[in-house]
């Protein structure tokens, strides 16, 4: 007999009054007894709607059903089959905009906790198992990857475990691209992110870090000179957007890539760490997105009271609904319908307020659609020491300005077919760097469809 | 891991260390640069590449101690590791169609200048180096400059070494004296390459500026290092480290480079004190 409980069973947390002054994990993952109960509620339809919600079809009540029965360890086989980041999707993927969407439960209610299940489904399989990984027998093929974001671990974990000889190519010091830098310990404790990546060593793959592919070395010549027969790029959409108004680059002004890699890569919150970060008495965070939210909670975690600046209304937020939703609770304020024209500055070239113009809403087109325009002559001055620029990503040019033959798209994206080739024989790319900023579950999946992809070119060009 | 495979000391303040970084030390080129860590906790900092050898795989850096992370690498020796080093950064110096070149350098920036004005001298560009220091005590590669050019000059803020006075002053009497060049390329301190642009614009040199700015991972994604160039948001890391002298907003560029100096200084005195209490 199913739980027929309306409620999805709720994720313990720590208290908003003490967790916006530290920054371990927000939410502490469900128990056993709970995710046994969670499991129940899942009516395991035969159709099953949620899987077309998923952008890596797991199989999502097969999964659950072994919740349900206490099989954890079997339910985890499950969701591996399809997943290469678990524990990391459990907690970022927008589940109520994908599996959990089309879940029937949710007609009537809340659907089916699948994100909480998917994590702790993960996390009890990272903390119980210890057993040795049996490195698969190679195949003497070597593939390159660029990048170490989410599209290009699915990839490397998908050839490693097909034999392939596999370097990861990364251009900070620490793997995990927008894992280790971008997303905050908050939301994604990084001891997680290096868990998968150990994961990937134990298969055999290869790690050189401190390597900028276009510079340190080109794609030619790991083809040419260094024997990879196939390259996958997967370098994401990492170049911070700038809204060109004046007062830009006065101090104090961050790109949110800026302010999330000092405190997320560089620990610059830390006491051991020497790396600078400047949040102010009074930051203001510039733009709508999961990012524009992490940027503005780890500015409140370093003591700012903190405003975010929004052009349009709370309803067309881009972030996560629980994103939003913890921002608040955390005491982040919000300006909506502003948008900035001018940062005024301090004698000395500092940040002294933002000066943003009054929008409205007009009334909807006949799609209806409303758009947003400045309302004639009202501004709004904001006070702030402190500015971050929050308002989206595109992808680096150094690859494309460096890599013959590659075709990108006008606004730079790389160009590839549905399984990730490019222009390039044998060069394949997925993620960020080809739909431009997205999620971590698409990248995934796009790495694990490029990964087929190049094990066909490659058995085939033996 | 990037071996220190020689230390020097130039002047008190300054060292030189040659690094093994084989993949950087293959690609380097006069101009571009690296960015280190010196172990697991440490910072990124950005610093120019002064010297290259492919065969052994080893890159020559210069700095000046003037914080914590240079205090900390001025304490590693040979047969330590860094624990980051990254590179080659930046576009390289442009080189090409040059007959005539002053080079102007500034303190710890002359090892900067050194390796383009090599550079050029192989090539068979007449190079002209104007060297300024503060004083005697400070000047560093004299030797290397004087093989490296075809007529240098020495300046000092106190006359103890070469003539008493700015490397301006010593830019504007050549030009005065007829020597036509086709470029000005200055590196050194922000307050220096301002004056030296200053200068060449009035008898219309183009000038290149070589930049060094906070960054941390000199590959576009942090925009920390963004300046003016012309009106337009440059990332220096990507777009230069060089640009357009005659364009360059200097007087942001100087405010940006102070955005961190409290923090800086309390770091540099806990660092010295930390290793005061070692010895």
């Amino acid at each position: 007999m199913p739980n027929m409980s309306l409620e999805k069973n709720k994720m313990a947390e720590q208290a908003p009054d003490v967790r916006n002054k530290n920054f371990d994990e927000v939410a502490l993952g469900y128990t056993e007894e709970q995710a046994i109960d969670e499991a129940k509620r899942c009516l395991n339809c035969k159709n099953k709607p949620c899987v077309t919600g998923c952008p890596v079809q797991i199989d999502i009540p097969a999964f659950i059903a072994e919740v349900a029965e206490g099989r954890f360890e079997e339910a985890y086989k499950i969701i591996a089959k399809s997943s290469s980041l678990p524990a990391v999707c459990g907690r970022v993927c927008p589940q109520e905009t994908q599996c959990e969407s089309k879940c029937v439960r949710g007609i009537k209610g809340e659907p089916v906790a699948i994100g909480r299940l998917e994590r702790y489904v993960a996390d009890r399989h990272n903390a119980e198992n210890h057993t040795a990984v049996e490195k698969p027998v190679p195949n003497g093929h070597k593939a390159a990857i660029i990048g170490s974001g989410p599209s290009s671990l699915a990839c490397a974990g998908d050839l490693a475990k097909m034999g392939y000889d596999v370097t990861i190519f990364e251009a900070l010091h620490l793997a995990g691209g927008v894992l280790s830098y971008g997303i905050p310990e908050f939301r994604l404790p990084k001891s997680i992110v290096q868990q998968e990546i150990e994961g990937l060593k134990a298969l055999g793959v290869k790690i050189e870090t401190n390597t900028v592919v276009g510079k340190t070395v080109s794609i030619d010549e790991l083809m040419d000179e260094e024997g990879f027969e196939s390259v996958f790029i997967g370098t994401g959409a990492g170049l911070p957007r700038f809204m060109n108004i004046k007062g830009e680059n006065l101090n104090g002004v961050y790109s949110a890539n800026e302010f999330l890699t000092r405190i997320n890569l560089m620990k610059a919150y830390s006491e051991n760490a020497s790396t600078p970060i400047n949040a102010g008495d009074k930051a203001v965070v510039v733009g709508g997105g999961n990012v524009a939210m992490d940027a503005a909670r780890c500015a409140k975690r370093l003591g700012a009271d903190v405003t975010i600046i929004y052009r349009r209304t709370e309803k067309e937020l881009p972030a996560r609904a629980e994103e939003l939703e913890h921002a608040k609770e955390e005491g982040i304020k919000f300006a909506f319908l502003t948008n900035p024209v001018e940062i005024t500055a301090t004698e000395n070239g500092w940040v002294k307020s933002v000066i943003c113009e009054n929008m409205r809403l007009t009334e909807p087109d006949e799609r209806g659609r409303a758009k947003t325009v400045p309302i004639e002559g009202e501004f709004t001055e904001i006070e702030a020491d402190c500015v971050i620029m929050s308002i989206g990503t595109s992808p680096n040019p150094l690859i494309r300005s460096t890599t013959k033959g590659l075709d990108t798209q006008k606004w730079g994206g790389i160009i590839a077919d549905e399984n990730g080739l490019t222009s390039r024989k044998g060069v394949y790319a997925g993620g960020d760097a080809v739909t431009g900023a997205a999620t971590v579950i698409l990248a995934m999946g796009a790495g694990k469809k490029a990964a087929a992809a190049m094990d066909e070119y490659m058995r085939n060009n033996m | 891991m990037f071996e220190i495979l020689e230390k020097k000391s130039l002047n008190p303040f300054v060292t030189m260390m040659k690094i093994n970084a084989p993949r950087v030390a293959k690609k380097a080129e006069p101009g571009q640069f690296i960015i280190l860590r010196t172990d697991s906790e440490g910072e990124r900092i950005p610093l120019t590449i002064a010297d290259y050898d492919r065969e052994k795989g080893a890159v020559t850096i210069m700095f000046q101690i003037v914080g914590a992370t240079t205090e900390k690498l001025n304490h590693m020796n040979v047969g330590d590791c860094l624990s980051d080093f990254v590179g080659p950064l930046g576009k390289a110096t442009e080189t090409t169609g040059l007959k005539k070149v002053a080079v102007v350098g500034g303190g710890v920036g002359c090892a900067i200048a050194y390796p383009v004005a090599k550079k050029l001298h192989e090539m068979g560009v007449e190079v002209h180096v104007i060297a300024g220091f503060r004083n005697k005590e400070l000047v560093i590669l004299e030797e290397e400059f004087k093989a490296a050019s075809t007529k240098l000059l020495l300046m000092s803020d106190d006359g103890s070494a070469g003539e008493k006075g700015l490397v301006t002053d010593a830019l504007k009497k050549l030009i005065e004296s007829g020597e036509k060049y086709d470029r000005v390329i200055t590196i050194g301190p922000l307050i220096m390459m301002k004056f030296v642009c200053q200068l060449t614009k009035e008898y219309n040199i183009p000038t290149v500026a070589s930049m060094n700015p906070v960054m941390i991972d000199g590959t576009g994604m942090c925009g920390g290092c963004r300046l003016t160039v012309g009106g337009e948001t440059k990332f220096a890391c990507v777009d230069g480290p060089e640009f357009d002298g005659h364009l360059i907003d200097f007087d942001q560029a100087m405010a940006r480079s102070a955005s961190y100096r409290t923090f800086e200084r309390k770091a540099y005195e806990d660092t010295c004190n930390l290793f005061k209490g070692v010895e």
